[in-house]
């Protein structure tokens, strides 16, 4: 499935959000959308997820509009989210939550797909418990079996490693590089965690204030503005 | 202990009520709603003393009847509010599910929850007060299903307003029913109300249910033009609320309040 984005505008009570967006994701490729808090990622996504109405312009997945009812609801059954600002019901255990959504999904041999994402993602050994008794690493991981219980064709990531330990967001990074290349899932990641764009992203759109202001490598993006990482890229960006 | 701190705690909670515009008006809210029930039922009192003589258990089975409408509202806020509170919001809009089915799940958990909650005190009114429910006869069912009805359609407008203004809401999902005790007539008839009053309340579905209670209890005789009208209203009603909240839905999505709703 690809993403579109079509002239895509956002305005909140005279603020504008997003201003003229335009890209498009191609099926089974990951990329990463960069920018400052507040420049318009969280809204980017809320509209590719139906969940903010566009003021202005189109979001096609695979080129169908997701403003239509039914396109949105065709939408969501091959799409799936993380984000840290979103958590699972905390007096629900594990597995009573990866059925709930494996049922809202449709999920076919539900049981084995859970048992799949479990073994996968290290989850067995708290299947059982209260989601709420989790640390915040195992609740990400739980957070991530959700996410792919549907085998999702696209995925957006909000920062979805953030505030992981440095061996738990590791983790978490390989196993979305290898399940994306395994699935040929096509991903939007923001992130404010350079070297995780570096290490996932083919592609890389910088944000600041509600537009796009470049596009492209790592590689490209880095030689472009003269510098040596993509930390001091995206530093160089925001701040001009 | 220092004035300077305990000041400052004081104040902490002062700034929260003055930025408040509803905070405010939650203070003044219940007591006022309490002393307008109040009011009413001691008037009744006073006029029409011998009104339940002979007449054991209509209070009761009133307040059980009007206890099922809270529950069945409150228990259909209360899903809606447990996925706010536990920041699960956002994850049951991205996924594949449609408003009707929405409204449809949390209208049938709703009365599951509500009859959890209700069956036991329903068992209790018999060894307790010698007092049966049943007594309302085979009318029961409807009385029950218009109050059902009722509260299912005060969840979906509380369950608008949340969709649309957010957790800030919340304080309407308690209060809302409260404001209907004295109106419903749920204690006193109709009669008690002042002229002006009578024509608000004869829009409420309630009015019709508990006058019928009332009737049944103490004439022994049903009138299934109360219960008629209690239907036809809270079918008109309920239609209504889910047009509010398909209307909130998109408000919501217009605002942004989906996304990142919480505590």
């Amino acid at each position: 499935m690809s993403i579109k984005i079509k002239n895509l505008y956002k305005n909140y009570k005279g603020f504008e959000a997003v201003k003229n967006l335009n890209f498009e994701i191609k099926k089974g490729s990951i990329t990463g959308l960069l920018g400052p808090n507040g420049c318009g990622k969280t809204t980017t996504i809320g509209m590719i997820l139906g969940l903010i109405r566009p003021t202005k312009g189109e979001v096609l997945i695979n080129n169908k509009d997701i403003e239509i009812e039914k396109n949105r609801i065709s939408v969501l059954e091959k799409m799936n989210f993380i984000s840290p600002y979103v958590e699972l019901p905390k007096k629900l255990s594990v597995k009573e939550n990866l059925i709930v959504y494996g049922k809202m999904y449709e999920v076919k041999n539900l049981q084995n797909r859970i048992n799949t994402l479990c073994n996968d993602l290290n989850l067995k050994e708290f299947l059982n418990k209260k989601t709420g008794e989790l640390s915040s690493g195992q609740k990400n991981r739980v957070s991530l079996a959700k996410s792919l219980i549907n085998n999702p064709e696209i995925l957006l990531l909000d920062e979805p490693t953030a505030s992981l330990d440095p061996d738990t967001g590791d983790y978490v990074r390989s196993y979305i590089e290898n399940y994306a290349k395994k699935n040929n899932t096509t991903i939007l990641l923001a992130s404010h965690n350079m070297s995780e764009v570096e290490r996932l992203c083919e592609n890389i759109m910088m944000m600041k204030q509600g537009k796009i202001i470049d596009e492209g490598t790592c590689e490209e993006l880095i030689f472009k503005h003269g510098r040596v990482n993509l930390e001091e890229t995206f530093l160089k960006l925001v701040r001009e | 202990m220092k004035l300077r701190r305990m000041y400052a705690l004081s104040i902490r909670h002062l700034y929260l009520i003055r930025g408040s515009f509803p905070r405010i008006l939650d203070l003044i809210y219940w007591p006022t709603i309490q002393i307008i029930l109040w009011g009413f039922i001691s008037k009744f009192f006073t006029m029409y003393s011998d009104y339940y003589n002979n007449t054991v258990g209509v209070i009761l089975s009133c307040a059980i009847l009007y206890d099922f409408l809270f529950r069945s509202s409150i228990s259909f806020n209360m899903l809606f509010l447990e996925e706010i509170w536990s920041r699960n919001f956002t994850n049951l809009f991205v996924a594949p599910l449609k408003l009707s089915e929405i409204i449809t799940a949390l209208t049938f958990t709703a009365l599951l929850r509500t009859l959890i909650g209700i069956v036991p005190a329903v068992l209790l009114m018999s060894p307790l007060f010698g007092v049966s429910i049943i007594n309302l006869g085979a009318p029961l069912f409807l009385l029950f299903l218009s109050l059902y009805m009722f509260g299912t359609t005060l969840g979906i407008l509380v369950t608008s307003g949340l969709l649309r203004f957010g957790p800030a809401f919340e304080n309407t999902a308690w209060s809302s029913l409260f404001l209907l005790a004295p109106l419903g007539c749920v204690y006193y008839p109709l009669s008690i109300l002042p002229e002006w009053l009578q024509y608000i309340s004869n829009l409420l579905p309630l009015v019709y249910v508990f006058e019928e209670a009332r009737s049944i209890l103490i004439n022994n005789s049903v009138n299934y033009d109360n219960i008629i009208n209690a239907l036809l209203l809270n079918l008109i009603y309920f239609s209504l609320s889910v047009i509010i909240f398909y209307f909130s839905f998109y408000g919501a999505r217009k605002k942004g309040t989906l996304v990142n709703m919480g505590e």
